[in-house]
């Protein structure tokens, strides 16, 4: 019973993420788009016209509500400790190469599983990938893999991207005529506001509480056999699982469609599903986390994660605008090569920062 | 005595430290800095059978690992 009670937050976390997933869907956001970290941070790329791919802009207030509730559970729970140093322009690179691999598959590890609850076919590839990028991962850290300690900083350090945060919020309520605002396409599907931004905080706070990561769950059972984080991701998937069972049941927007073709927001070539979120599953681990932990890091003072997470913004922006990401047709020659030149630059980085190197 | 400074290091970095200095016998005293690593620490150790007390030091963590 101690041990299921030691389990408990990151189940609830679980189950909350799928909920606030499924109801933002319900309220608007793109289905299966519930939640994206990847495909969230792309529309704000676009938002502040990083690149003009035209139905993806938008400045999310979930990633907004994502660090800000985890500033401050963080500082709530005295655990807002600001550190940095480690590895910036490594972590930089990592992020933006999980990027190319999140835009090639079209969705986090986080939209991954959501995709799976609505029972898009496609993800199964991606989670084939996403496992075997870790494994890959696993052996890297069993070599000595470290991007090296982190260095107490200043505290303005660790409130950086808090207050990049509140700019953006400002941004997308004032909606000044320099803000790029999708009138088509995913990034035109939106959640009010209000709402969007109040599941970001929940979902951020409870983030920061139980550790949720999508990446560590998968790696801690491969490494420790310990499955405490797994029970998080299982938990997301029976949430949204449950959730969109009851939604299509109401006849609300979402609903569970099993299948391949027709998905949401996704395409069919399962080969290039499954490398990119290779890419991605192994750029994670490297990391030390998944993009949504990352983002919760960088709202708990960890600027080693804001230096990820602008590396997968810039990333995002870059492969919009020359042609990376896929799209519902399916892959573009140039992502492919992206993903190829991604995975090998990720194994370089690799194996340039093992002890035995 | 037997002793880890994980101070710094990002997941799952102090846990494999642990688990490698582990192998030198116990007691074992591991220095961690945030609340993260002080939890996985504690959650392997038990999970493998042993007994884990920690306290706070500054601003840091000292998790000591018996058998």
């Amino acid at each position: 019973m101690t041990k299921f009670k030691g389990h408990l937050p990151v189940i609830l976390a679980g189950l909350v993420v799928g909920i606030a997933s499924v109801v933002l869907v319900a309220l608007g956001n793109p289905v299966n788009m519930g939640f994206c970290i990847a495909c969230f941070l792309r529309d704000i790329a676009g938002g502040v016209g990083m690149h003009r791919a035209a139905i993806v802009q938008y400045i999310r207030p979930e990633i907004i509500g994502l660090v800000l509730g985890a500033m401050i559970m963080a500082l709530a729970g005295k655990e807002f400790k600001v550190r940095g140093g480690s590895s910036p322009m490594t972590r930089f690179v990592l992020g933006f190469c999980v990027m190319v691999g999140a835009l090639m598959f079209l969705g986090c590890p986080l939209r991954m599983v959501i995709r799976l609850g609505g029972g898009d076919g496609n993800a199964i590839l991606g989670l084939v990938g996403f496992i075997i990028g870790i494994f890959v991962g696993t052996l890297f850290l069993k070599a000595g893999f470290s991007l090296k300690k982190s260095q107490p900083q200043p505290k303005i350090e660790g409130l950086l991207m808090p207050a990049v945060n509140v700019g953006l919020l400002i941004l997308v309520i004032a909606a000044p005529a320099f803000i790029f605002f999708s009138v088509e396409g995913p990034g035109s599907m939106r959640a009010p506001i209000a709402a969007a931004l109040i599941a970001g905080l929940v979902v951020g706070a409870i983030a920061q509480r139980s550790r949720l990561c999508m990446a560590g769950g998968i790696r801690d059972a491969m490494m420790l056999k310990d499955f405490h984080l797994l029970m998080g991701f299982v938990a997301i998937f029976v949430a949204v699982l449950v959730g969109n069972l009851i939604v299509g049941g109401m006849g609300l927007k979402g609903g569970f469609n099993p299948g391949f073709a027709g998905q949401a927001v996704a395409h069919t070539d399962g080969l290039w599903n499954l490398l990119g979120m290779v890419l991605v599953g192994l750029g994670s681990v490297l990391l030390g986390g998944c993009p949504l932990r990352q983002l919760i890091l960088s709202g708990s003072g960890n600027s080693d994660s804001s230096v990820a997470v602008l590396g997968m913004v810039v990333g995002a922006a870059f492969c919009h605008n020359f042609g990376l990401a896929s799209s519902t047709d399916g892959p573009s020659f140039a992502g492919k090569v992206a993903v190829i030149i991604g995975l090998v630059l990720v194994c370089a980085i690799g194996a340039g920062n093992t002890k035995k190197a | 005595m037997n002793q880890v400074d994980a101070r710094g290091y990002s997941c799952p970095e102090p846990v494999l430290m642990t688990k490698n200095a582990l192998k030198n016998g116990t007691p074992l005293v591991v220095l961690v800095d945030n609340e993260t690593p002080l939890q996985n620490v504690r959650r392997f150790a038990a999970n493998n059978g042993y007994q884990v007390s920690w306290k706070e030091v500054g601003e840091d963590y000292e998790i000591t690992i018996t058998k």
